[in-house]
């Protein structure tokens, strides 16, 4: 036979084609990003040690108690969540150095130099029993007490937020994470029985 | 050659259709790029609790989910009404975790594998017993890099909640 030659395709079918691909992608996308809280969970038990938690100053501990009812209580007093923030403030802060609130020890820290920094940690404890949503709330109030201090010290030091920071200078954002490190303990779980407001 | 004459001279030329195809490339190729499949699909009821210090997940491939709420509808004669733990495309004990958690690191490459991020997606009105056993389980298989899932919500709303 003799050959012909070759017949040119259609292109005209290519857009109804690639409308076909495109309403796939539209049906399938999720454009919802997910967004979270990051916490980093202390190392497993170690069965040498023990009590390590004892040997902490009482002064130096925030009790932070969410009990069944889904009541907050800090160092044993009632608390409403709106007030959490400016209390674990003024727990880090210590501007007065105030003997119930905890020690400061100097540390050395880059573009700092030496600074006190505290010693306080926050131990968030629930009942089984607690609402996971509370739960998560008064989580979101701790850290946004830090993540506040955080901001300022930035702001005062090289004038711009914590977040931003870490944008253009890593070094100089772990710096400040240094003076302010996110210390929330959540301790072994326990069953709270009485009241935590009590 | 008559024939082809004009008709009606002067009016709007056709649209030329020629680049639709681009433009219908270029808006497919926007798509396959934003597009993420849907992971799994849930059989768990979760709604997100609300907060205000959260961050976008990084690198998605090294976020793994774990699930927590009550079974949808046609679950619940089954597993009951009380919140349970999906893992992947089956619901679990805690007692799955473990394994669950090496066999996903498995899967990773050996440099990604002390990344890995565990994310918990959890029904907010689930109670803290069950992700208290979860943190424990995570803790003992040394996943220790863990994330609320929450979606953003600004302060004003976040105390009206």
């Amino acid at each position: 036979m003799a050959r012909r030659p070759l017949q040119e395709i259609n292109a005209g079918s290519m857009a109804d084609i690639a409308f076909l691909l495109l309403i796939f992608f539209l049906v399938t996308t999720t454009m919802s990003t997910n967004t979270g809280m990051q916490r980093k969970l202390p190392p497993p038990p170690d069965p040498k040690i023990k009590n390590d938690e004892a040997k902490v100053k009482e002064r130096n501990v925030m009790v932070v108690l969410i009990n069944k009812d889904n009541n907050i209580a800090i160092k044993g007093k009632p608390i409403q969540l709106k007030d959490i923030c400016a209390k674990t403030k003024l727990f880090f802060t210590n501007p007065n150095n105030d003997k119930n609130l905890p020690e400061k020890k100097i540390k050395d820290i880059p573009f700092f130099g030496k600074y006190p920094v505290s010693k306080g940690i926050i131990s968030l404890q629930t009942d089984r029993a607690t609402n996971y949503g509370k739960y998560l709330k008064v989580n979101n109030e701790l850290v946004r007490a830090i993540d506040e201090l955080r901001d300022t010290k930035a702001m005062q030091k090289f004038g711009m937020k914590f977040d931003e920071l870490g944008k253009v200078n890593k070094d100089e954002q772990k710096a400040v994470s240094q003076i302010y490190p996110l210390n929330i303990s959540e301790a072994e779980p326990r069953r709270i029985t009485a009241g935590a407001g009590k | 050659m008559a024939k082809f004459a004009r008709k009606g001279k002067g009016g709007t030329p056709a649209i030329s259709t020629a680049s639709l195809p681009d433009i219908v490339f270029m808006l497919l190729f926007f798509f396959m790029t934003v597009t993420t499949m849907k992971e799994v699909d849930l059989k768990v009821i979760i709604k997100k609790p609300h907060a205000t210090e959260v961050k976008k997940l990084q690198n998605k491939s090294l976020v793994k989910y774990i699930n927590i709420g009550v079974p949808i509808a046609k679950y619940q004669s089954k597993f009951g009404k009380e919140p349970i733990i999906q893992l992947n495309d089956a619901f679990a004990n805690v007692s799955d975790i473990g394994p669950w958690v090496d066999a996903v690191r498995g899967d990773m490459d050996a440099e990604n594998r002390s990344k890995m991020t565990t994310a918990l997606r959890i029904d907010k009105n689930a109670r803290m017993g069950i992700v208290t056993d979860v943190k424990q389980e995570l803790r003992k298989a040394k996943a220790l890099k863990i994330t609320y899932i929450a979606d953003k919500i600004s302060k004003k709303d976040f105390f009206l909640k």
